[in-house]
C-alpha cells in the first residue's frame, strides 16, 4: 500500500507517463526512436528506425529520421518531431550559408556545435536529441552526440532516442576499432534491430547512410527483413 | 478417508479408475479452495474475485496497468466463433514478453471413455481473451478454471455456457469497479452453447460494461479493427475467410499500434464442440511500396517526414 503514494513533487513529474512521452504537450508527436553513429577510418555510417508515433498510435511507420544538413554532413534525429525539423532547417540554411561565404565545405564539429547553441538556448521549450554525423576535409569522419540539455560530445559510436537504452549492452559488446564500412554498416543494422524488437516506440524499417569523401551511399532494410526480430 | 496418490507413469492419466479419477479432481479442488481462501477479502469461493481489497480511500488512487496486453480480436462465422491476439505483453513501452498467451480454453467438458478409459475431446469450452493488466488476466482464468473443476466435480450433468460466464464476468468486474479496485481488462469471452449450439460473442470490460455482437475488438483494435471487420463480415463466412479477416486487421494493427506484435495466436470454437487455440506464428508484413522506400530528407527536402 505504501508504494501507491508518491510524493506530491514526483506525482506532478511523471503522472504514470512514460519518459519520451512525459514532456509532450497534449498532441504533439514524438520520433520515441533508435539512432546510432559509429566512424570508420573514412567516414561514417548512420542508422535509423522509422516509427513516429503519437501516443501509442503509429503516425508514420517510413518516416525518414535521417536528414542531410549538407554534402557531407547528415543528422538523426530523436524527440518532438516538430522541434527536430525546425532545427534541422534553420542548421541547414547555416552551413549553406558559411560555406558559400567560406568556399569549403563546413566541418562537422561546426554542425554540431550549431545544433548545440539552439538546443542548449532554447532548451526549456525544446525536446530534441540529435546524433550528427559526416565526413570532412579536416577530422575526415566524425560523430557527435547533442543530448536533450545540449551537451555536445564527440564520441567513436554514440547512439540515442528512447529504444538505445535496450542496446548499450550489445553496442559495448560488440563495437570494435578498425571495422570497415561495410561492418559498420552490419553493426548499425544488427544494434537498432534489437532496440527496435523491446521498445514500442521504435520499429518499421532501418535507413542507413554511409557518408564517405566521395558520396553518400542510402540503403533500406524491409522491416520483415531485419537482421534480427521483430 | 484414504487418498491414493498417483506416480507419474506414461498411461497413469488414461488408465486410472473412476474413483481415483474423482478423488484427484477432489484435491485440486480442496486445494484452490485452500489457496484461494489465502487471497486478501476472500471468503466464499465464488465470490472471492468480486469481493477483492477493501475499498480505496478517498486519497488513494486505483491501481495503474503495469504488465500489459494490446488488443483481441473477435468474429462469428458459419458453425463457430474465432478469437485472435498477438503474443505480447508490454511493461510500458518495452516490448518485455513475446510469447505471452492472451487467449485460453476454459471449461466444458472432459470426459474419459468408461470401458477403455480414453479421454474424449473436451466439448463446448469458453474461450476467454484478455487484454490489460496481465496479472489480472492471469487471476480471471484462474477463477474460471477452478469454478469448472467445481462444477465437474459435481456431476449433475450441467455445465456453465459461454453466455452464462459472460454474465457472471461483467458482475465480477462490476463489483470491482464498485470498490474502486478493478480487475484492468477488457476481456472478450466466446464459445458455442452446450444445448443450441449457437455460437457467442461478448465482451466485459473493466467497469463492468458488457455486450454482444457478431464482430468484436478490445483495444487498439476498436478504432482501428472493428470497421475493416464490419465492412468484411457475412453471417455465412467460411473459417478460411474469417481468419484472413483477423489476420488481415491484426497486421494493420502491428503497422499501427506502438504495442503490437506481429507473432499471433488464433483460437476458435465450433458448434460441435470442438475448441483450438493455435501456437503462435508470424504475420507476413508490407514494407516494399516505393513511396516507403524513397529518401524524404535530402537537401532538397522539407526536413525528414
Amino acid at each position: 500500500m505504501a508504494s501507491l503514494y508518491a510524493p506530491p513533487s514526483l506525482r506532478q513529474q511523471h503522472d504514470g507517463k512514460s519518459a519520451e512521452t512525459r514532456n509532450l504537450k497534449p498532441g504533439e508527436i514524438s520520433s520515441g526512436t533508435t539512432i546510432m553513429a559509429v566512424c570508420f577510418n573514412g567516414g561514417v555510417v548512420l542508422g535509423a528506425d522509422s516509427r513516429v508515433s503519437s501516443g501509442t498510435y503509429v503516425v508514420n511507420r517510413v518516416s525518414d529520421k535521417i536528414v542531410q544538413l549538407h554534402e557531407r554532413i547528415w543528422c538523426c534525429r530523436s524527440g518532438s518531431a516538430a522541434d527536430t525539423q525546425a532545427l534541422t532547417d534553420i542548421v541547414k540554411h547555416h552551413l549553406g550559408q558559411i560555406s558559400i561565404e567560406t568556399g569549403r565545405l563546413p566541418t562537422v564539429a561546426m554542425a554540431a556545435h550549431l545544433m548545440r547553441k539552439l538546443i542548449y538556448g532554447n532548451k526549456d521549450n525544446l525536446m530534441a536529441g540529435v546524433i550528427v554525423g559526416g565526413w570532412d576535409p579536416v577530422e575526415g569522419g566524425s560523430v557527435y552526440n547533442v543530448t536533450l540539455g545540449g551537451s555536445c560530445v564527440r564520441q567513436p559510436f554514440t547512439i540515442g532516442g528512447s529504444g538505445s537504452s535496450y542496446i548499450y549492452g550489445l553496442v559495448d559488446a560488440e563495437c570494435r576499432s578498425g571495422m570497415n564500412a561495410d561492418e559498420c554498416n552490419a553493426f548499425v543494422k544488427k544494434a537498432v534491430s534489437h532496440a527496435m524488437a523491446r521498445d514500442g516506440s521504435s520499429g518499421g524499417i532501418i535507413r542507413t547512410v554511409v557518408v564517405t569523401e566521395d558520396g553518400n551511399v542510402r540503403s533500406y532494410t524491409e522491416g520483415n527483413k531485419l537482421p534480427y526480430g521483430p | 478417508m484414504h487418498t491414493t496418490f498417483h506416480t507419474q507413469s506414461d498411461n497413469a492419466r488414461f488408465s486410472c479408475s473412476p474413483l481415483e479419477k474423482f478423488t484427484t479432481r477432489l484435491l485440486y479442488l480442496f486445494l484452490s479452495v485452500i489457496m484461494s481462501l489465502s487471497l486478501p477479502g476472500g471468503p466464499a469461493a465464488h465470490s472471492k474475485m468480486a469481493v477483492g481489497a477493501p475499498s480505496a480511500s478517498a486519497l488513494q488512487r486505483t491501481r495503474r496497468p503495469m504488465v500489459t496486453g494490446s488488443s483481441v480480436l473477435g468474429i462469428k462465422y458459419a458453425g463457430g466463433v474465432m478469437l485472435a491476439s498477438d503474443t505480447l505483453c508490454s511493461y510500458g513501452s518495452m516490448a518485455k514478453f513475446k510469447d505471452a498467451r492472451r487467449i485460453t480454453a476454459i471449461g466444458g467438458r472432459e470426459s474419459f471413455d468408461a470401458t477403455s478409459g480414453a479421454p474424449l475431446p473436451p466439448s463446448h469450452p469458453t474461450l476467454l481473451g484478455g487484454g490489460g493488466e496481465y496479472s489480472d488476466y492471469q487471476a480471471i482464468v484462474d477463477m474460471l478454471r477452478s469454478d469448472a473443476t467445481a462444477e465437474y466435480c459435481a456431476d449433475d450433468g450441467h455445465f456453465q455456457s459461454p453466455e452464462e460466464t459472460w454474465s457472471y464476468l461483467r458482475a465480477v468486474m462490476y463489483q470491482r469497479r464498485n470498490k474502486m479496485n478493478p480487475l484492468w481488462n477488457d476481456l472478450i469471452v466466446a464459445g458455442c452453447d452446450p444445448t443450441t449450439k449457437v455460437p457467442f460473442l461478448g465482451s466485459v470490460d473493466k467497469i463492468g460494461t458488457a455486450y454482444t455482437d457478431d464482430v468484436m475488438a478490445t483495444g487498439f483494435g476498436s478504432y482501428i479493427a472493428v470497421p475493416i471487420m464490419r465492412e468484411r463480415f457475412r453471417a455465412d463466412m467460411e473459417e478460411g475467410e474469417a481468419r484472413a479477416l483477423l489476420e488481415d486487421c491484426m497486421r494493420v494493427l502491428f503497422y499501427r499500434d506502438c504495442r503490437a506484435l506481429n507473432r499471433i495466436v488464433i483460437a476458435k470454437a465450433t458448434a460441435d464442440g470442438g475448441c483450438l487455440v493455435s501456437e503462435p506464428y508470424e504475420l507476413e508484413t508490407s514494407w516494399d511500396a516505393k513511396s516507403f522506400v524513397s529518401d524524404k530528407a535530402g537537401l532538397g527536402t522539407d526536413g525528414g517526414w
